[in-house]
This record gives structure tokens, C-alpha cells and sequence, in this order.
């Protein structure tokens, strides 16, 4: 389905991401972990076409996305929707606007420049808003709102896009424990209801644990772990981390210590972001 | 449990609803801004075309002719140009010279009335009003209006075009350095009045900082303008690459290579101006 191959992205003499070859066979939800400067955004941004690559290839349903450019390159950045970690919405507009720009795309430039969405646009975009939740903030400005509500505001967005991939660039790093599970249960659920592949970035383990079917580990640009996660044990988590060497940090949240402590199960204590 | 349901159906038909009254007004009200703004261009255009001399249909397919001259003479003359570009630089300094005093000395002053007629800033807040409305003052008077008084007490030459430059400099810098400064981080400023720093070393300490990137790009655009400036004041007599401009178009045909000539000069200068000004701005901004 989505075949990542030797994709490698080199910002001077610096390399963010270092030959990583992936291969996802069906719809699933995965998580990403890793240190700061890992390479974990420049990946996903790299998915997205945000950035990009220096080589390699990523390839989805017989498509070359890294060769894909003008207009078709748009097309897949509208089947592969980016929640960010800081929202990325637009403050001023009222939050029905922001959730209708997933759908900028699929309209004319003109039509939308105008603010003429379909009325079948509007229902359904409110209607995300309703499953996630907020559908009465919907006239609100985006400013308005709270963290949570923000980055809801942004998963509604994401899903107006009727996506194939949802990228999450940490979407609960900036967010109270509180409402970075209600964000994370959003994600899985979207995951089950509708079989769409999640793909995201988490610096804290435990959320991986919980959350995903399959984690992979990032070290310095390279995938050094690659697994279930009941495979995540403390030596392992050591190795992603390079903690033990120097206890820095992305280690310096919880999870570590909380997996020293043996069979802790998968800890409802959220890292201290 | 199917009430419940029920009643979240209706909360959503409810909100759909009432956004989509929203959406209705709002394109109503967007609509009624097209037609009116295009009625009035419309009708504005008429009135205006009524009222000029010729009209404008008829004059626009002339508007090139002129220029059309103009380089058609000073292509058959082109061996000429780099010896009239050559022979048009000391008057190019000149005509610097006063764009450049004029714009340091205006975004010093503009810069004391922008602190002072800041909200949150000032030093004395009761006379916001007063400084805006000097600054006001000095931005309703053209350059060439005070320039063309100040020759009438002084005389000719680059000083009164400098102040007359300078004056009006003042004003605009003012204005817009006061909305940078406006919108500057209160906190660090709050940071130095803890430690007892007098107003003036909280506006260098705290505000000059922040604002510097801003005022020097606001500044440097002017120094553009105020080139630009200074050669037009050159058309009344101020002296610089302007009075030769002037010169070279009053004779007519027969002068036009000279003309072209000053025109590539200075927009060569605009163009080393920007190059430069944003090379040494991108330091600024970046602290390297």
C-alpha cells in the first residue's frame, strides 16, 4: 500500500532523514517515536510533500509520490491530510471556514475566494465538528478556542479532506494531558470507523503503546526500531532514545522510569510535555 | 437511549441551521459590496472621463508615442549613453546626498515622535493627541509645496530640498514607526521598569530592539522614495540629477539619449540601493 524506500533528505552537510525504507500493507494506526531532531517531522513532512526528499522514493498504490509535481502533487496532498503540532489553522476565520478549507482542493479558486462552499459541504463539515464534539463552537473564530478544541478544529479539517493518510506531526505536544487523550481517542477512532491509515509522531512512549499497532523507533535519521509495541521494552526505548549515554531530553519524560518498574501496564500518566 | 440520539440529531440540524443563516446573510451582504463598488467605478470612471480634457479613449493610443520617441533617438545615439551615464554621476551624488541626509534625519525625529505618540509608550500619554496631529501636519504638505517656499527665503540649492524632504519624512516615518512600536512586547519593557531605568533607557533597552528590523526596512523603503524625491525637486530648481533631467526634456528632440541615460542611471541606483539595504538588513534581522 505505502512503500517508503531509501528516502533520505539532507539539509546542507546535515542528514535529517538517512535511507529509511518502510512498507505498510494495509490501513493501520502507527506510531512514530523518537528524540527531538530524530527526523520524525521531516518524514511525515517529506510524506506530505511539504518537503522535499534528496533520494529515494515513496510510493503509494502504484504511485510515485516524490515524482508527483504541479497540480497532481496537490491532488495527493489533499488524499494525505497534516494535523500539526501548533494547530495550523487560520486565527481569524470562525471554525466552520477552517474545516471547509479541506475541502480548497476539490474547488475552484475563484468559487472559494468568494466563500461559495456547497450547502452539502457545510452539513457535513459541521456534522465532523458534531462527531468530534465541538459542533456548537462552529461559528466561533478559531483564536477562540482552546488547545483541544483547536487541534479538533484541525482533525475535522483533516477528515472534510476524506483523506487516505492521516499524518499527525505531534499532535498532542502542546496539549494538557486531559485533552491530549481526547485528541488521541479521536485518532483511533477515526483509525477503526472509517479504515483510514494514521500515521503519527509522539515523543512520549506510553502514548505509542496504548495507541498504535505498530511503532517505529527513529534515531538520528534511521529507523532502529521497527516492531509491535509490546516490543517497546526499557532496553529498546533506551536504544531510540540513546538514553543511559546521556539522559536527555526526550528522556527526561516518565516513560523510561516507568518501564524500568518492569510489567507497569500501559501507564495512563501522560508524559509532563 | 434512541431519545438521546433524537435529540443530538436535532442539536445538529439545529447548528446546521443556524450556520447556514449565517452563511446566507454574509454572502448577501458580500454581494451587495460587488455590485455597489462596481457601480461606483464604473460611474467614477465616466465622471472623471467627463470631465478631462480629451477624453480617454481617444488618448490612449498615444500614450506610448512620447516614450516611443524618446527611445527611438536614443537607440540611433547609443554609442553616447556611457558617456552620459558617466557624465551624470556627480549630479547622481548630489541628488543622493540630499536623499540620504533627509531620510537619516527624519527617521531620527520620526522615531522621538513615534515613541512619544504611542499608546503604552509615551512619555507623556495626555499628549498622544499633539504629537499625532504635528505629525499629521508634516505629511499633509508635499515636498515640492515647502521646498518651493524654503527656495523663495533661502535660495536654491540642496539644503532646502533636504529639509523640505527631511520634514515630510518625518511624518511619515513617525506614523508608521508608531504602529510597529504598538504592537512591541510589553514584557521586556515592564522588565527594565522594575530595576528603576528611566523612560528613555526603557524606550532604547526595551523598545529599540524589537522594533528595529521594522523601523530600518520602513526607513530604507523611504530612502528609496526620498531618491526619487530629490530628483523631482531637482525640476524646481533644487539642484542635482533632476535640474539635469530637466534640462535635457526642455530642449526636446535632439537631447533624448541624455534623457535615457539619466533614467537608466537612476534606476541602477534604485536597484544597488535595494540590493544592498536588504543584504545589510537580513544581517540585522538575523544577528550575524
Amino acid at each position: 500500500m505505502l512503500t517508503i524506500d531509501r528516502l533520505t533528505k539532507r539539509f546542507g552537510d546535515r542528514t535529517a532523514v538517512n535511507a529509511v525504507t518502510l512498507k505498510i500493507d494495509r490501513p493501520m494506526m502507527i506510531g512514530v517515536i523518537g528524540r527531538s531532531g530524530a527526523g520524525k517531522s521531516t518524514l511525515l513532512r517529506m510524506l506530505n510533500c511539504l518537503a522535499d526528499a534528496t533520494s529515494g522514493t515513496i510510493t503509494f498504490k502504484d504511485t510515485e509520490i516524490t515524482a508527483l509535481r504541479g497540480s497532481d502533487r496537490r491532488a495527493w496532498q489533499a488524499r494525505c491530510a497534516m494535523i500539526f503540532q501548533q494547530f495550523n489553522l487560520v486565527p481569524r476565520m470562525d471554525v466552520v471556514s477552517n474545516v471547509l478549507h479541506g475541502t480548497l482542493n476539490r474547488r475552484s479558486t475563484l468559487a472559494t475566494m468568494f466563500n461559495l462552499y456547497p450547502t452539502s459541504d457545510i452539513h457535513r463539515a459541521i456534522e465532523i465538528l458534531d462527531r468530534l464534539g465541538i459542533a456548537e463552537q462552529a461559528p466561533k473564530r478559531a483564536e477562540a478556542l482552546s488547545g483541544g478544541q483547536q487541534q479538533r478544529v484541525a482533525i475535522a479539517r483533516a477528515l472534510m479532506q476524506d483523506p487516505d493518510i492521516i499524518l499527525a506531526d505531534e499532535p498532542i505536544a502542546s496539549l494538557d494531558p486531559m485533552n491530549a487523550q481526547i485528541v488521541m481517542d479521536a485518532l483511533r477512532r477515526i483509525h477503526e470507523e472509517d479504515g483510514r491509515m494514521v500515521i503519527c509522531n509522539l515523543h512520549t512512549l506510553d502514548t505509542a503503546r496504548r495507541y498504535c499497532d505498530r511503532v517505529i523507533g527513529m534515531r538520528d535519521g534511521r529507523v532502529v526500531f521497527d516492531g509491535m509495541p509490546e516490543q517497546l521494552t526499557t532496553g529498546v526505548a533506551r536504544d531510540i532514545y540513546g538514553a543511559g549515554a546521556d539522559f536527555s531530553e526526550a528522556a527526561t519524560s516518565t516513560e523510561i522510569k516507568t518501564l524500568d518498574r518492569s510489567d507497569v501496564p500501559a501507564g495512563r500518566a501522560k508524559a509532563t510535555v | 437511549m434512541s431519545d438521546a440520539t433524537l435529540n443530538s440529531t436535532s442539536d445538529l440540524q439545529r447548528s446546521q441551521d443556524s450556520y447556514m443563516d449565517l452563511v446566507r446573510r454574509k454572502r448577501m451582504y458580500s454581494g451587495i459590496i460587488v455590485v455597489v463598488f462596481v457601480a461606483l467605478m464604473v460611474s467614477g470612471f465616466n465622471l472623471a472621463d467627463a470631465r478631462s480634457a480629451g477624453g480617454f479613449w481617444d488618448g490612449i493610443g498615444n500614450i506610448f508615442q512620447f516614450p516611443g520617441e524618446v527611445v527611438r533617438e536614443a537607440g540611433q545615439k547609443i554609442q553616447n549613453l556611457p558617456g552620459l551615464m558617466l557624465g551624470a554621476v556627480p549630479s547622481l551624488i548630489e541628488t543622493l546626498n540630499i536623499a540620504l541626509a533627509a531620510t537619516l534625519i527624519g527617521a531620527l525625529t520620526g522615531g522621538v515622535f513615534a515613541l512619544l505618540s504611542t499608546r503604552g509608550l509615551a512619555r507623556w500619554p495626555r499628549l498622544i493627541g499633539l504629537f499625532r496631529r504635528m505629525m499629521d501636519v508634516l505629511r499633509a504638505f508635499p515636498e515640492i509645496v515647502i521646498a518651493l517656499v524654503l527656495i523663495f527665503v533661502m535660495g536654491g540649492g540642496p539644503v532646502p530640498a533636504m529639509i523640505a524632504i527631511a520634514l515630510h519624512t518625518t511624518g511619515a516615518l513617525g506614523k508608521l514607526f508608531s504602529e510597529v512600536a504598538e504592537n512591541a512586547d510589553s514584557k521586556p519593557i515592564e522588565g527594565l521598569q522594575s530595576v528603576g531605568a528611566s523612560w528613555i533607557q526603557r524606550m532604547v533597552f526595551g523598545v529599540m530592539p524589537q522594533v528595529a528590523p521594522n523601523w530600518s526596512s520602513y526607513a530604507l523603503l523611504r530612502f528609496e522614495i526620498n531618491i526619487r524625491a530629490s530628483a523631482i525637486l531637482g525640476f524646481v530648481g533644487e539642484g542635482g540629477i533632476g535640474q539635469d533631467l530637466r534640462l535635457a526634456m526642455q530642449w526636446g528632440q535632439g537631447r533624448y539619449d541624455e534623457v535615457v541615460a539619466i533614467f537608466i542611471v537612476l534606476f541602477l541606483t534604485i536597484v544597488v540601493v535595494d540590493q544592498t539595504s536588504s543584504h545589510f538588513r537580513d544581517r540585522l534581522v538575523k544577528g550575524r
